[in-house]
């Protein structure tokens, strides 16, 4: 190597260092931009579901535990008569429910039970049975940290899949329907 | 009874910084048995990051889920669970993301290491680039004395 062709070569080092650092830069911002920030990854997926044993909203002496739910999937639906989004989910798990496809059960979080009754008054019923967590103890081991919030159980009553905001017409062609599919396929 | 006077106007003195402090930083205090177990709390709430509000510590955030998590926390502690029980516990639940500093595995790896190896990178351009330096300067160094020898030869004869 002559002395001329060592300095051209070390005149690109800065400028492919520097290509590399914006290279870098360039993946984090379209790795992340898509993603739901407010959103955070189950590390539940995959494992049993946490052991329960919640009230019913509608008769609260009737207490519902994980192993009564055992034997088919259920989708569960964490709502609030506080919460605002439960509000536009509401429709599409009504028609998703109405479908009968899977059992959906809600999960009544840090609510009050008259304020509860009459939200599900106005706007419909759209849930097999609902559980309530007034002090929200049980949503920790769950690992939920507000509504609305949506799990899938399978029959064995392992998560296998989990979702943070609102439930849309697409989520559930997507992601619930495909994955039902295949757990029937499992069984 | 004098003696006694400058700690009273101590305490008046700080009793009302207290509850200030208190008031902005939590709407629902929590109590500490002693200064021991809140110095602990305060710590281990400080290395946790909200869940809801994701750019505070579990010991910063007015969430409601950060205030739960603040009380479970403290109960953990009192049952006599280690600071990284209740770091498993919060792991397990709601995953790695809670904690401010990172474990080390195949995931992050190059978080923990990647400034050290960048670091590494300059201080051996650095390296380079004084040696280079060094070399032409020893050879310029070189040719000036047998140019000085020439010379001087050339006096000589």
């Amino acid at each position: 190597m002559t002395p001329i062709e060592k300095s051209t070569f070390s005149r690109w080092v800065p400028l492919l260092a520097a290509a590399a650092i914006g290279a870098l830069l360039l993946a984090g911002v379209i790795l992340s931009r898509n993603q739901d920030r407010e959103a955070l990854p189950s590390p539940l997926i995959g494992k049993p579901a946490p052991a329960f044993d919640l009230p019913v909203l509608h008769d609260a002496s009737y207490r519902i535990s994980s192993r009564d739910l055992l034997g088919e999937p259920y989708l569960m639906n964490v709502w609030g008569s506080w919460c605002p989004e439960c509000r536009v989910e509401h429709p599409v798990l009504t028609r998703f429910a109405e479908t009968k496809r899977v059992r959906v059960v809600g999960y009544n979080l840090k609510d009050e039970r008259e304020d509860a009754l009459r939200w599900l008054e106005q706007f419909g019923n759209l849930y097999f049975v609902v559980l309530t967590d007034y002090s929200g103890e049980t949503a920790l081991d769950w690992g939920i940290y507000g509504a609305p919030e949506t799990f899938l159980v399978d029959a064995k009553g392992v998560v296998r899949w989990k979702h943070v905001g609102t439930v849309t017409e697409q989520i559930l062609d997507d992601e619930v329907i495909p994955l039902l599919d295949r757990m029937d396929a499992e069984s | 009874m004098r003696r006694r006077w400058p700690l009273v106007l101590l305490l008046a003195l700080l009793l009302p910084t207290l509850a200030f402090a208190q008031a902005v930083r939590d709407p629902s205090p929590m109590q500490f048995t002693d200064q021991a177990e809140a110095d602990r709390f305060h710590d281990l709430a400080g290395e946790l990051r909200c869940v809801k509000c994701q750019n505070q510590s579990l010991a910063d955030s007015n969430a409601a889920i950060a205030q739960d998590l603040r009380h479970e926390v403290l109960t953990l502690m009192r049952q006599g669970k280690s600071n990284a029980e209740v770091k498993d516990y919060l792991v397990d639940r709601y995953g790695e993301f809670v904690l401010y500093r990172p474990r080390m595995d195949t995931k992050t790896w190059l978080l923990w290491f990647g400034p050290a190896l960048v670091l590494l990178a300059g201080a051996g351009v650095v390296v380079n680039v004084v040696r280079r330096h060094a070399r032409m300067g020893a050879a310029g160094t070189a040719d000036n004395a047998k140019a000085t020898a020439a010379i001087d030869e050339d006096q000589e004869w």
